[in-house]
């Protein structure tokens, strides 16, 4: 017990007097945290849109300036042709194109269909579903407008409607913060603690200083628990840090239990810190552990259903995720935080983790040779 | 000019030598494209839903199949009472429940009005968002379907999707993995190998040799222009077979700008390497300021647009966003130069930036 306790004393020292790595470890996350999670949203605030024109109506002028007061939209330019609109959209400066065409007033007073085109830019397919979505709902309201000023009573009352009640639940602001802040807090804690934990046997493996601790008769679960543990203890202290600040500066809503976060944080951390370490066993240069944990980083990163949902991933890749660590504490911090789940909600997530943190660090010790 | 490319050579030696980073290093892109072609994609499909059904009458039994048939919902489960809702999402798995009012087909007939309640799950408000107008879409569409020819004046707006008109995810996951492994691989790469030198002690062998500070800056950085060139290739050869996503622009200036934006990562890696005296440092730098920035402050998943002023300000100091600008307008519009140009030069200005920033830090001695 006693030199488990010199290696973590050993461990925080180096941690602690390389004056240059601390405010990478420290100050550097968590101002990515304060800025990042204003970044990550879909909510369409500013719609550059360009109008053609070509009935020059008075419905036509009244669906333009529908779109107009509408705080979503920017009416960027109308040209005259539809060609000079497909070139802005060519230069990336408007998003969708309104095309009303010509004898668009009199085919709806005909009472054919009126017929509008929308052209919207779809490089970023789930951005280009929603200015879609936008975009029909104000031409619907359009449409209602005009059935109502221009239909008898009669036959306004002849039509069918559906009254639509959107709730959000947890979240009926739709307040993107409070979903993006326990994410991004976990996936810097995440990439701290796995470098961390990463280059670390492999760098005394690099200078040299390996062979000194081999020649110890430190045994290898004291020499992991050992370098195991400090990098817990920071990551923590992270974790927590960044919690006081989302609460303090996004004020982020707290439902659940904190020790329920709290806990499943502590064997979360286990199961990243495991595999730091079993990749700094089995690599031999701090190039390659970094390579490594790097590939298998951005691949739980964008897996983890943080900024795409796990639900549309193909069956073959929600089963892969089954071995995302990052999946399953984003799961719960969520659930937890956001929506105050309890420790039954998330019993199968943290017995899963608790699992996860026991067979790989069994597998780094079990990996880690006392030979050179 | 020799003793030059005797130090290339050496160089080459020292990556080719390291199998296991070679590997990663061309297996990383492959590897990463399939897997994300494939998976990370913002596209609803199935997201499961509940309904809680109150009338069970025709209208809304064919509502309910229109909606679980449009591919993007999938009917987990049917609730009866209200309070099920709350424990249905809080198992985690539902994302959107529906609710219809009692005697919903008499009343759209006889009052001609009938309620419908979306609750999406907004602990996740982004899928949120796009599930409710999805539902929404849907409903207004079965609507018109009812009361076409019923009623006049009717207005039918219809919709093209440019560039694609699939909506498929990889168009936007392409160009944004191509800035993110450039920029990593690049950056970190040289970082790493220049102050490996430093830590190993075998940079004061190298500067007292012969050879300029200048060669061995370039001969350090040459194959990684030569491995991150190659890596480019493979994406853009790996995402045109595998996922269709064409080239509609020449391909000559697609080359020309990954090879800027290689050059562009590699001085800042330089930059890095000249400012820090151990690996792991250069690495915390390059992966923990570089990573999330990247992969967030570019355009890659979430569009510049959307975002604060004071973001989007920090977006345009950020040179994936133009990479990423750039990559989509060739790739994907089809653009020339001409629509391009002032990206270009403001990722020429960063280059340049970067490497008389490092000739100033550039230490001939070491402490």
């Amino acid at each position: 017990m006693r030199t488990i306790i010199y290696i973590i004393q050993k461990e925080f020292i180096q941690v602690f007097r390389n004056r240059r790595m601390l405010p990478i470890i420290f100050l550097v996350p968590i101002i990515q945290l304060l800025v990042l999670v204003n970044a990550a949203t879909f909510e369409m605030k500013r719609i550059h849109m360009a109008v053609v024109d070509l009935d020059l109506s008075g419905s036509s002028r009244q669906l333009t300036s529908k779109f107009q007061g509408s705080p979503f939209y920017r009416i960027v330019d109308a040209p005259f042709s539809y060609k000079e609109a497909e070139e802005l959209m060519q230069a990336g400066s408007v998003d969708v194109i309104l095309q009303i065409p010509n004898g668009f007033e009199k085919n709806l007073i005909k009472e054919n269909p009126g017929q509008l085109q929308l052209v919207v830019d779809a490089i970023n397919g789930s951005s280009a579903g929603l200015v879609n979505a936008y975009s029909t709902n104000i031409i619907r309201d359009f449409n209602r407008e005009i059935l109502i000023e221009w239909l008898n009573p009669e036959q306004l009352g002849s039509i069918r409607a559906i009254k639509f009640d959107s709730r959000y639940w947890y979240n009926p602001k739709l307040n993107y913060t409070t979903y993006m802040v326990p994410g991004i807090l976990v996936l810097l804690v995440t990439i701290v603690g796995l470098l961390l934990s990463g280059m670390n046997i492999v760098r005394e493996k690099e200078i040299g200083t390996i062979e000194q601790i081999n020649v110890t008769p430190i045994r290898k679960i004291e020499f992991i628990s050992g370098k195991l543990i400090p990098f817990w203890v920071i990551a923590m202290f992270e974790l927590a840090f960044g919690l006081v600040i989302g609460k303090l500066v996004f004020n982020i809503p707290i439902v659940g239990s904190l020790w329920l976060i709290f806990l499943s944080a502590g064997v979360y951390l286990f199961v990243i810190l495991g595999f730091g370490l079993l990749i700094s066993t089995i690599t031999n240069t701090q190039q390659q552990s970094m390579l490594i944990s790097f590939f298998f980083m951005v691949i739980f990163i964008l897996m983890s259903g943080l900024f795409t949902a796990i639900e549309s991933m193909p069956e073959w890749a929600q089963l892969l995720d089954r071995i995302n660590p990052i999946a399953y504490f984003i799961k719960i911090m969520r659930m937890v935080m956001l929506k105050g789940s309890t420790f039954s909600d998330i019993s199968t997530l943290f017995y899963s983790l608790v699992v996860y943190a026991v067979s790989i660090i069994s597998l780094a010790i079990w990996r880690y040779r006392k030979v050179a | 000019m020799k003793r030059f490319w005797g130090f290339v050579v050496k160089e080459f030696l020292h990556i080719f030598r390291d199998y296991r980073t070679l590997l990663i290093l061309f297996g990383m892109p492959a590897v990463q494209l399939i897997l994300f072609g494939y998976v990370v994609t913002n596209e609803i499909k199935d997201a499961r839903i509940a309904i809680l059904d109150q009338s069970k009458d025709e209208t809304t039994r064919k509502i309910t199949e229109k909606i679980t048939s449009s591919g993007y919902f999938k009917l987990d489960r049917n609730l009866n009472t209200y309070s099920e809702i709350e424990e249905a999402f809080k198992e985690g798995d539902i994302k959107l429940v529906i609710v219809f009012e009692p005697e919903f087909t008499k009343k759209l007939e006889n009052d001609r009005l009938a309620h419908v309640q979306l609750i999406g799950d907004a602990s996740d408000p982004n899928t949120a968002n796009i599930l409710v107008n999805y539902a929404t879409g849907i409903l207004n569409n079965y609507l018109y379907s009812m009361n076409v020819g019923a009623i006049p004046l009717q207005i039918f707006p219809e919709t093209r999707m440019m560039y694609n008109q699939e909506l498929k995810g990889v168009f936007m996951f392409v160009p944004g993995l191509m800035a993110m492994l450039l920029m990593l691989i690049s950056a970190l790469m040289t970082s790493i190998s220049i102050t490996k030198e430093k830590e190993l002690g075998t940079m004061e062998l190298l500067l007292a040799s012969p050879l300029r500070p200048m060669q061995i800056v370039v001969g350090k950085v040459f194959p990684y222009v030569f491995l991150a060139f190659i890596n480019a290739c493979i994406i853009i050869l790996l995402g045109n077979i595998v996922f269709d996503v064409p080239v509609r622009g020449s391909i000559a200036l697609l080359l020309f700008e990954n090879f800027l934006f290689i050059s562009m990562a590699l001085s800042l890696g330089i930059l890095i390497s000249c400012l820090t005296n151990s690996q792991q440092l250069a690495m915390m730098i390059s992966l923990i300021a570089l990573m999330l920035p990247t992969i967030l402050l570019s355009g890659f998943i979430f569009p510049v647009e959307n975002m604060p002023k004071v973001l989007q300000w920090l977006c345009h100091i950020m040179p994936p966003m133009y990479f990423i600008t750039i990559i989509k307008s060739i790739m994907l519009k089809g653009n020339g130069l001409f629509f391009i140009w002032k990206e270009t030069l403001i990722l020429i200005g960063f280059t340049l930036f970067f490497i008389l920033l490092s000739v100033k830090k550039f230490k001939i001695r070491l402490a």
